[in-house]
């Protein structure tokens, strides 16, 4: 074999002559069709809606209408509510999981298992109805109120989408809750630490890190989700944008400030789960390699 | 068992079928640095578990420091205790393991500082200056914010015995801590290891390094099948052991590998 510092010394004139020749980089015809399609597609849609029978300027009008912002701040604080209830719920419910009692396990279990196994609106509906099985909720002869009056939308819609959103968020947290060596658990207990303590700073700080891009995914659902909560007369923007448009009429300028402003939260809480991933990614990015 | 820091009688231990400790028996004084060696699956490993409770036994009783461990006498039966009194109970001994589990979500330091602050409630202030100490003695001060990661195995392992010592146990508990561990990073561990039983530490060391076995340890024990085989002073039990299972180890180990380089503890395997 040749040496590998010297070229071989035995190449043709002809071999020589070609390897010389300057190399040029390949043309990617696919990708480069693929670009002018897009183009064209997206030209075509903007040319679409700016000619079409959308009146932009009625959009403009109600994107900070009163109504629409009050919507707006409904729908981020039921998301939220929920979503904290969700994840209270769901780290309990994860933990039941891996208790040796069978009673705590199973009902861990059967709380999944109704809860996912119903549709959500059905779900939504039936706390909204609640009067109708219970007319009266609290303690037999010390004290009770009308259920009419404290099941309004906003208590229905919290307890049917937080309940919901419980179910799903305990099997996010229990994978990854079993993504956690159970050396880590056997080290915080070999510093004498107690079941708790070696949750709260051991193991739930490193299952965060797998949990949080899953717990993202279900926040922005969630966010979505609560507009399903109109149909029980909770008044989220997007229950708000039909409330104008069956009045004036403006059903696609409505829909529009709607679409923008879930774009908007979306978007803002993308930015913000990047931040939470990098905080909870601490010594495991390649980064953090000097 | 007055006068000693472990005193271990009659241990038992099963996993289903599977009985892993028979009448174990063990004291420990303090002061003391005993090796436990034999094959995989002697129960040594095991054995070390239960004196700290990551494992509970099925019969028998350990002492720690005078104190009834895991159970507490009600009439003529053992009531197991409940997991805050074994937190603490298990604030005597410190654990180093076989592949470390150093909390990869805190930096050297953190790891060192968190039994102090969350479990002692030390001032954060305090346990930083005492794991800075710490890590100085095992040669890694500089190392104090890199997260384990970074880190080689046989730093991994001294930060372990650094987060080990920072709880000041009285009864250092190592499981094969060089196991894990390549080849030329063997040394700095056991070094680590060596002042530690020069500074009067009591330890209790599952190894497959005999050379250290020899050095460094007051009393070997050769347990094989979950029972304790045989017991003595390092010199009279590695040159001239009484059973001829503890030889037939002994000759298996130390017998020059086919392949050349191999370690002495992967023939143990």
């Amino acid at each position: 074999m040749a040496d590998m510092n010297n070229p071989p010394v035995d190449a043709t004139a002809e071999e020589v002559d070609v390897a010389r020749l300057p190399h040029i980089r390949p043309r990617h015809y696919g990708r480069i069709t693929a670009v002018v399609a897009i183009l064209v597609i997206g030209l075509f849609l903007i040319r679409a809606f700016a000619v079409g029978r959308i009146d932009w300027t009625t959009t403009w009008q109600y994107l900070v209408w009163p109504s629409i912002v009050w919507g707006l701040i409904n729908t981020i604080w039921m998301s939220v509510a929920c979503m904290v209830m969700g994840i209270v719920i769901g780290v309990s419910c994860a933990v039941a999981r891996g208790s040796p009692n069978p009673v705590l396990r199973f009902t861990a279990i059967g709380y999944a298992w109704f809860f996912r196994g119903t549709p959500v609106i059905l779900q939504l509906l039936i706390w909204f109805n609640l009067a109708l099985v219970f007319p009266t909720l609290g303690v037999p002869g010390l004290w009770s109120v009308n259920t009419v009056d404290v099941i309004t939308p906003a208590v229905a819609t919290l307890l049917g989408l937080g309940l919901n959103e419980g179910a799903y968020t305990s099997e996010i947290m229990r994978a990854g809750m079993l993504s956690v060596d159970r050396g880590q658990y056997e080290a915080s207990k070999s510093i004498g630490m107690s079941y708790t303590q070696s949750l709260r700073r051991i193991i739930l700080p490193q299952a965060m890190r797998v949990v949080v891009p899953p717990l993202g995914n279900e926040f922005i659902a969630l966010i979505k989700t609560t507009s399903l909560a109109s149909i029980i007369g909770f008044s989220d923007v997007l229950r708000n944008a039909q409330d104008i448009y069956y009045d004036n009429a403006k059903v696609i300028e409505l829909l529009m400030v709607a679409a923008f402003w879930y774009l908007i939260v979306v978007s803002v809480l993308s930015v913000g789960q990047a931040v939470v991933e990098r905080r909870f990614g601490r010594g495991f990015s390649s980064s953090d390699k000097q | 068992m007055t006068g000693h820091l472990v005193s271990a009688v009659k241990v038992g231990k099963r996993y289903g079928t599977l009985q892993a400790l028979t009448d174990v028996s063990i004291d420990v004084s303090a002061g003391e640095v005993v090796c436990i060696i034999g094959p995989s699956g002697s129960g040594k490993t095991t054995f070390l578990r239960c004196i700290n409770q990551l494992e509970t036994i099925d019969a028998g009783a350990i002492w720690l420091d005078g104190e009834l461990t895991g159970y507490r006498r009600v009439g003529n039966a053992l009531r197991p205790l409940s997991e805050v009194e074994i937190a603490r109970q298990r604030r005597i001994t410190g654990m180093v393991f076989q592949r470390f589990n150093l909390f990869p979500h805190m930096t050297a330091l953190q790891n060192v500082t968190e039994g102090p602050v969350q479990v002692l409630k030390k001032r954060p202030d305090r346990a930083r200056e005492d794991a800075m100490a710490l890590l100085e003695r095992v040669g890694l001060a500089h190392k104090a914010d890199v997260y384990p990661a970074q880190l080689s195995g046989g730093q991994q392992q001294r930060i372990a015995i650094a987060r080990s010592l920072a709880m000041r146990p009285k009864l250092m508990l190592f499981d094969e801590p060089t196991s894990a561990l390549d080849p030329e990073l063997v040394g700095e561990v056991l070094n680590v290891m060596r002042d530690l039983a020069g500074s009067g530490m009591t330890m209790i060391v599952v190894t497959h390094e005999l050379a250290f076995a020899r050095d460094v340890s007051n009393r070997i024990i050769f347990m094989d099948e979950g029972r304790v085989v045989e017991s003595g002073p390092p010199e009279a039990l590695m040159t001239n052991p009484r059973e001829q299972r503890t030889r037939d180890f002994l000759r298996a180990v130390l017998a020059p590998a086919p392949t050349s380089g191999a370690p002495a503890g992967e023939a143990a395997r």
